[in-house]
């Protein structure tokens, strides 16, 4: 059990790019990280009223760990519904670890064009990075050994829960 | 021998893909998952995942088709691996070297994957059994061997069949044409089969029909409109004249006549039945033109598709 409290560390992440992101929302592109990510961005596009196009992305074919752990049993595909060349983007991902995953992700974004810029929103940062990778909105930040894993989950109506494996 | 499937490793993943026989459900459905995921790497600005960066491809064509060859060269390009194409007709097999010669040659090049094309039924076990016993990490694609099994051809028509009907469960599939040369019929089968196609029909003349299918739990026809009733897949065969000795046919006109698929034919099929071939066609032989470039025709799809299912096929061997 944890007594991290997941839904108001996404309240947190919700109203910190509420503050930030300007009116003209229909710029924005908002594109989940499979799968944690994408249910966050999809939850983030529906309370913050965001118009613009989205996407959800699979890191899987640019992993680095491909060579030791092969591909995931459930292959997800990305799908950008929109024009990446040029395009403004805020990555989405539940959690933020080694920052390898969001390695991929850009590599698999560049895949597609030359977007204008990405800044990346998480939802929880647990620290342990290994890479020069930092998120410019945070839901909370909280330390875990290296050896347990935050996972989440969502019911029904959206709502997240957590637990610590 | 050992008693295990010799295309399983002792974790029970593929690591060689050589026949479709005996692969579980489970893992033919795990192949056509991870062919939806690549499905879209072909529609991007850069056509290219480092998946298979480093790995060396050989294409080993014993027996001459180009478009088996580019399909998988594509499938291998687009994971990023270096890819060797072998002329074996103009090569060392030409001047007496044996196959299994020519294989160690290459591994000590270090090839890591083996592409095998071959008149032989077996060939390709041949070299995956050798392979296994002299190096441990060289894999083997059969790309059809014989009249034995091409099993791509048959993940990739599976893939088809699934992508426009959904479910195997309730579906009549028609196999039509020369099966007894067809290793595409043999993949097929077993893959329709261990799918759970309740009804898998052959339809063909006796000269082209081999026997024993009713074993492999297939329903035989001989008058193709009689097969073609109430069916949801027809799968035409191409006319393989450059395999029949003898006189197996009168002629192709007359082939075509009774065996020909022609929108009349069709229409005794269900009326969303989708028609499949795996090409090269041979138009005004096993098909018409109005039926090949007819609304229900689906065979620019199988094209499509073949490229994923063989870049599934490759990055799900490469790390097994």
């Amino acid at each position: 059990m944890t007594t991290l409290d997941v839904e108001s560390a996404y309240a947190h992440l919700r109203d910190s790019i509420a503050a930030v992101v300007p009116l003209a929302r229909e710029g924005l592109s908002l594109v989940g990280v499979h799968s944690g990510g994408v249910w966050v961005a999809e939850r983030l596009r529906r309370d913050l009223q965001l118009s613009g196009p989205d996407g959800a992305l699979s890191s899987a074919f640019h992993r680095d760990d491909y060579g030791r752990r092969g591909l995931p049993t459930d292959l997800k595909s990305t799908r950008l519904a929109f024009e990446v060349e040029g395009a403004d983007i805020l990555l989405v991902d539940d959690i933020l670890f080694t920052g390898r995953t969001v390695r991929a992700a850009l590599n698999e974004i560049f895949d597609y064009g030359r977007p204008a810029r990405v800044r990346l929103a998480v939802l929880i940062d647990r620290g342990g990075r290994e890479l020069p990778v930092a998120a410019d909105f945070c839901g909370v930040r909280h330390e875990l050994p290296a050896d347990r894993a935050f996972v989440l989950s969502r019911d029904d109506s959206g709502r997240f829960s957590l637990v610590i494996e | 021998m050992p008693s295990r499937h010799p295309q399983l490793n002792a974790h029970g993943e593929l690591k060689h893909l050589l026949t479709i026989e005996g692969l579980s459900r489970n893992l033919i459905h795990h192949i056509l998952d991870t062919a939806a995921g690549f499905l879209g790497v072909s529609d991007r600005d850069v056509k290219k995942v480092p998946l298979l960066r480093g790995v060396s491809v050989f294409n080993l064509f014993f027996e001459n088709s180009t478009r088996t060859r580019t399909t998988f060269e594509i499938a291998a390009k687009r994971l990023s691996a270096d890819v060797v194409n072998l002329n074996i007709n103009t090569s060392s097999t030409a001047k007496g070297e044996s196959l299994l010669d020519t294989i160690d040659n290459l591994v000590a090049m270090h090839a890591d994957m083996f592409v095998v094309r071959h008149a032989q039924s077996g060939a390709p076990f041949l070299i995956a059994e050798h392979v296994d016993r002299t190096r441990g990490n060289v894999h083997v694609i059969n790309a059809g061997d014989g009249r034995h099994a091409h099993p791509t051809q048959g993940l990739l028509d599976v893939y088809t069949i699934r992508h426009f009907k959904k479910d195997f469960t309730n579906l009549r599939v028609a196999i039509v044409g020369d099966v007894l040369h067809s290793r595409v019929a043999r993949s097929d089968i077993h893959a329709l089969t261990t799918l759970g196609v309740p009804e898998v029909r052959v339809i063909g003349p006796r000269t082209l029909i081999p026997g024993g299918l009713e074993q492999l739990g297939v329903h035989v026809f001989h008058d193709m409109r009689e097969g073609l009733r109430g069916v949801d897949v027809v799968i035409m065969l191409r006319l393989q004249s450059e395999r029949m000795r003898g006189a197996l046919l009168p002629s192709a006109q007359e082939y075509f006549k009774h065996y020909g698929l022609t929108e009349e034919k069709l229409a005794l099929a269900n009326t969303d039945c989708i028609v499949m071939h795996p090409g090269p066609m041979n138009r005004g032989v096993e098909i018409d033109s109005a039926v090949a470039d007819g609304p229900q025709a689906v065979i620019l799809d199988q094209v499509t598709f073949g490229i994923a299912v063989r870049m599934a096929v490759m990055s799900l061997l490469a790390k097994s």
